[in-house]
C-alpha cells in the first residue's frame, strides 16, 4: 500500500510539474476584462497578423470549442487554462462557468447555476455580459442578472451570492454589464441602475460584503479600473454619468472625485499613472498620492462610442459610432490621424507591438499598424460569427468567443 | 503520452476510491447548512464545507442528493447543483455508471423540485441519447416549464412536418402543443401558424391577461415626485370619488383593451401624459386561497398592490418592455381580490421615452395562465 501510494505521489508530482511547464510555455495569464493591468496590451507578444475561420477556409485557428450559450463575456486566462461565461435558456436564466485547456481547447468542466435575479435584457446582450476574474486560485463570474459565483480553479464553487437576490430593485431591464475586479482580498462589483444602485466590495474569501455604497440612480454599463499611485496604493475608480469616484479597495471610503460626467458605457482606462476617462470627449487626470488629481488634458474628438479607449505606444486610440479609429498622443491629446474601420463595434481593441486588433460585430478582425505616421489596415480576418466581447491575450494568441464559440487564433 | 494517461488513470481511480456515503445524520446536516444559506453571505462558510463533503458522494446517493432540493432557496439550489455536477463529473470521469434508472424515476416523479428533476434528466442525457425522445413527448402540462417547452418544440416540428400533407391533422397537433405552451415565442409561433391554418387563438385569454380595468388621473409626477407620493389611490379605492389630479379634478373611468398581449396604453387611449401618475384597478376572483404571480410588463415607473398591500415597486423609466418582464408573488384570497397598479409616467422628450404602456397577466410559477373563477362587477368582460 505505501508503495503504491509513493509511485502515486510520484506520478502525480510528475504530472504537476509537467502541467506548470505547460502553463509557462502557454503564456501569461490575462486574469479580467482588459487584462492583469487593464490596458488591454501585452508588450512583446506576436500577435497573429492573418487567419480566417469561416466554413470555406480555416487559417490560423488554433482551436475552436463550442458554447452553450451567447455572451458579451470575454474570456480570461488563467494558470494555462481559459475560462469564459456564457447564459442559456429562454429566459436566460442558465448561467454557464466553462474552463478549457489554453493549448488544446479541451473543455475541462462546465458548471452551471440558475439566476437568482432578473434576466431581461436588450436582445443584443445577453446576461453572461460581464467578464469574470480571478486572482489566481479563484475565478470570480459575474452575471447580468447579479448572480456573482466563485470558484476555484477547478470548479469547485466556494461560494455564491444573488446580489438581486439581497437587493430586488438592482437590476436593469436592457441588462448590465460591468465586470468586476479583484484587490487583494476585495472583489469590486458595480452594480448601478435607475433603480436601486450601488457598489459593494465582497471578501474574497466567502463573498460576504466588506462595504457596500451608494451609487448614483443612473444606467450604467462600465467597468471598475485600478490604479496604482505615486504611493504605490491601489486606487479603484468607479465610473459613472456623474463622473468618476476614486476609492480605498478595502474601505470603499471615497479618495477623490472627478465630476464633470462621463460615458456609461466605455470605460476609462489606465496609462503610466494617469487615467484616460471618456468624459467630454475624453479626458486625461493624474491622481495623486493624497486625496486628488490633476486634469492633464481634455479632447472633444476622442470621444468612443462603445468600445473602451486603448493606450499603444505614446496615443491612445478611441472608436466612434461611426466605425473612425482617432489616434492621439497620449501625453497631450493632440490629435495625431484617423483610420475608417468596418464597424459597429461593441468589443474593445487589444494590442501589442505595434498592431491593434479590433473585432467587428460581425466577427471581422481588423489588424491596425498603428507604427507609422498614419495607421494602416494590415488584414481582414473574418470568423462569420457575431463578437461582442473583448478578447484575451495570452503567449502569441488571441482567445476570443463568439455567439457559438470560443476561439483561439494563432499562437 | 503515457505518463498523462497513466497520472490520469491514478487520479480518477482515486477519487472513485474516496467517493464513499456518508451517514444519513451527516448528510442531513450538510444538506441543512446548505439551506441555512441567507441573503447577503449568511451562512456561506458552512454553505462551502457542506458543498465540498456532498461532492464526495458516490453517485449511488445522487437522487438522494436531488431529493434534498425540496424546499431548497434559490442561492440554496445552486450550492446543491455545484455539489451534483461535482459528483456527477468525479464519478464519470472515473469510469463510474450512473444510475440511469434512479434518475429516471426521479425526474418523472411530479412530487419533487422542478429544477432537481430537470437537473437529473440532464445528468442522465449525459449517458443516454434515447432520453429525450422517450421522455419529454409525456411532459407537455409537466409542473416543470423547461420540460414543457421541451414538449411543445417537439409537437411544433411534428405540426410543421404535417401542415404540408394533413391540415386538419397539423392543426390538432398544433393545438396540442399551445396547451402546454407559456412562452412568448412559442405561442407565437403555434398562433401564427394556426391563423395560416385558419384558426384563431384567443392570446389574452391563454396567457391570463387582465383586460378591464378603472383608471384615474393624471397626478403629479413633474420632477419625479410621484413615485413616492402617496395619492388618494393608494389610501383607499373608492370608485365614486372625485379626486383633485394634477391639472383639476379627476375620477374612475374605464379603460380596456383588445390588444393579443393585453397591453393597456394609456397614452393612445387617454393622452401622451408626461409628468404623471395613473392608478388603474381591477378585481380578481379566486376560488381559494393560493399563491399566484403577477407577471407585469411596462416601460414606466410602478408600484403593484393586491388588496391593499403593496407587493413590489420600480423606479425605472424607458428601458424597454416586455412580457413577464417582472415577476411578483402575490397572495390571493378566495373571493375577490383588488389590484392597484401606479403606473408613472416621466418628462423625456425623446421619441423613444413616450410610451405610457401596462401588460399584467396572472400564472402561476412556471406560466401557466390562472383565470378568474367568476367575472366581477366592476371589471367584467
Amino acid at each position: 500500500m505505501r508503495i503504491s501510494f509513493r509511485r502515486f505521489a510520484s506520478v502525480t508530482t510528475r504530472s504537476l510539474v509537467a502541467t506548470l511547464a505547460l502553463a509557462c510555455l502557454t503564456g501569461a495569464d490575462w486574469r479580467q476584462f482588459r487584462g492583469n493591468d487593464l490596458t488591454s496590451v501585452v508588450a512583446d507578444a506576436k500577435l497573429p497578423t492573418t487567419w480566417s475561420g469561416t466554413d470555406d477556409k480555416t487559417e490560423n485557428i488554433g482551436w475552436k470549442a463550442p458554447l452553450p450559450g451567447r455572451g458579451l463575456s470575454g474570456p480570461i486566462v488563467v494558470n494555462g487554462r481559459v475560462y469564459v461565461t456564457a447564459s442559456s435558456g429562454f429566459t436566460q436564466d442558465r448561467l454557464h462557468v466553462l474552463c478549457f485547456d489554453q493549448g488544446s481547447g479541451k473543455k475541462l468542466w462546465e458548471r452551471q447555476f440558475w439566476a437568482t435575479g432578473r434576466t431581461m435584457t436588450h436582445p443584443k446582450t445577453t446576461v453572461a455580459s460581464s467578464t469574470p476574474c480571478s486572482d489566481g486560485t479563484r475565478i470570480f463570474a459575474q452575471f447580468s442578472s447579479n448572480d456573482v459565483a466563485c470558484l476555484d480553479l477547478d470548479g469547485n464553487l466556494l461560494w455564491y451570492r444573488g446580489l438581486t437576490h439581497d437587493f430586488p430593485n438592482a437590476s436593469n431591464s436592457l441588462g448590465m454589464a460591468s465586470s468586476p475586479v479583484v484587490v487583494g482580498d476585495t472583489l469590486i462589483c458595480q452594480v448601478e441602475n435607475d433603480a436601486e444602485s450601488f457598489a459593494t466590495g465582497l471578501d474574497v474569501n466567502n463573498g460576504a460584503s466588506r462595504w457596500k455604497k451608494v451609487r448614483p440612480k443612473r444606467a450604467n454599463w462600465t467597468s471598475p479600473v485600478t490604479l496604482k499611485d505615486e504611493s504605490g496604493r491601489t486606487q479603484v475608480m468607479l465610473q459613472s454619468s456623474a463622473g468618476i469616484e476614486a476609492i480605498d479597495a478595502n474601505s470603499g471610503s471615497k479618495l477623490w472625485e472627478f465630476t464633470k460626467g462621463a460615458s456609461t458605457i466605455p470605460s476609462s482606462v489606465v496609462t503610466n499613472g494617469s487615467l484616460l476617462i471618456p468624459s467630454n470627449g475624453l479626458t486625461s487626470v493624474k491622481p495623486s498620492a493624497g486625496s486628488g488629481f490633476e486634469l492633464l488634458w481634455n479632447e472633444g474628438k476622442l470621444g468612443p462610442a462603445t468600445a473602451s479607449p486603448i493606450v499603444l505606444g505614446d496615443k491612445v486610440f478611441t472608436l466612434n459610432s461611426a466605425g473612425v479609429m482617432s489616434a492621439a498622443e497620449v501625453a497631450t491629446g493632440k490629435l495625431a490621424w484617423q483610420l475608417r474601420l468596418k464597424g459597429p463595434f461593441t468589443s474593445s481593441p487589444v494590442g501589442s507591438g505595434s498592431h491593434l486588433v479590433i473585432f467587428n460585430e460581425a466577427g471581422l478582425g481588423q489588424v491596425v499598424n498603428v507604427a507609422g505616421e498614419k495607421g494602416e489596415i494590415v488584414s481582414e480576418n473574418d470568423i462569420k460569427e457575431t463578437i461582442l466581447a473583448t478578447p484575451a491575450l495570452s503567449g502569441n494568441a488571441i482567445f476570443v468567443r463568439s455567439d457559438k464559440h470560443l476561439w483561439k487564433i494563432g499562437g | 503520452m503515457r505518463l498523462q494517461y497513466f497520472a490520469s488513470w491514478c487520479v480518477a481511480g482515486a477519487i472513485a476510491v474516496s467517493a464513499t456515503s456518508l451517514p444519513a445524520d451527516e448528510f442531513d446536516d450538510h444538506v441543512a447548512a446548505i439551506k441555512s444559506v441567507q441573503k447577503e453571505a449568511i451562512g456561506n462558510d458552512a454553505a462551502a464545507n457542506a458543498v465540498k463533503a456532498l461532492s464526495t458522494l458516490p453517485v449511488t446517493s445522487l437522487t438522494r442528493l436531488l431529493s434534498a432540493f425540496q424546499d431548497a432557496s434559490p442561492l440554496a439550489s445552486n450550492y446543491l447543483r455545484a455539489a451534483t455536477e461535482t459528483v456527477v463529473d468525479r464519478q464519470l470521469a472515473a469510469g463510474v455508471k450512473l444510475p440511469t434508472k434512479d434518475l429516471e424515476a426521479f425526474m418523472l416523479d411530479r412530487n419533487q423540485d422542478p429544477r432537481a428533476r430537470r437537473l437529473a434528466y440532464e445528468t442522465l442525457r449525459r449517458v443516454d441519447d434515447t432520453a429525450e425522445g422517450r421522455l419529454i413527448p409525456g411532459m407537455l402540462l409537466d409542473p416543470g416549464a423547461e420540460f414543457r417547452r421541451d414538449a411543445v418544440r417537439l409537437l411544433i416540428a411534428k405540426a410543421t412536418e404535417q401542415a404540408a400533407t394533413n391540415k386538419d391533422a397539423s392543426i390538432a397537433t398544433y393545438q396540442e402543443a399551445l396547451k402546454g405552451a407559456t412562452e412568448e415565442d412559442q405561442v407565437k409561433d403555434i398562433s401564427g401558424a394556426l391563423k395560416k391554418l385558419g384558426v384563431t387563438v384567443d392570446l389574452q385569454q391563454h396567457f391570463g391577461f387582465l383586460t378591464n380595468w378603472k383608471v384615474i388621473g393624471p397626478f403629479d409626477n413633474k420632477g419625479l415626485i410621484g413615485f413616492d407620493a402617496t395619492y388618494a389611490p393608494e389610501k383607499s379605492i373608492e370608485l365614486a370619488a372625485k379626486l383633485t389630479g394634477q391639472s383639476g379634478e379627476v375620477s374612475w373611468g374605464d379603460v380596456t383593451t383588445k390588444d393579443d398581449f393585453g397591453v393597456i396604453d394609456i397614452a393612445k387611449s387617454l393622452s401622451p401624459y408626461k409628468g404623471a401618475v395613473m392608478y388603474l384597478t381591477t378585481n380578481f376572483v379566486s376560488d381559494r386561497d393560493r399563491t399566484v404571480e403577477l407577471r407585469l410588463g411596462t416601460p414606466n415607473a410602478w408600484k403593484v398592490w393586491v388588496n391593499g398591500q403593496l407587493l413590489f415597486g420600480r423606479d425605472e423609466y424607458h428601458r424597454g418592455m416586455a412580457i413577464d418582464q417582472y415577476r411578483v408573488k402575490a397572495a390571493l384570497k378566495s373571493g375577490t381580490n383588488s389590484v392597484l397598479v401606479k403606473l408613472c409616467q416621466n418628462e423625456q422628450t425623446e421619441d423613444w421615452a413616450q410610451r405610457y404602456q401596462l401588460q399584467l397577466r396572472v400564472c402561476d410559477s412556471s406560466g401557466v395562465a390562472i383565470h378568474e373563477a367568476k367575472q366581477t362587477a366592476h371589471a367584467s368582460k
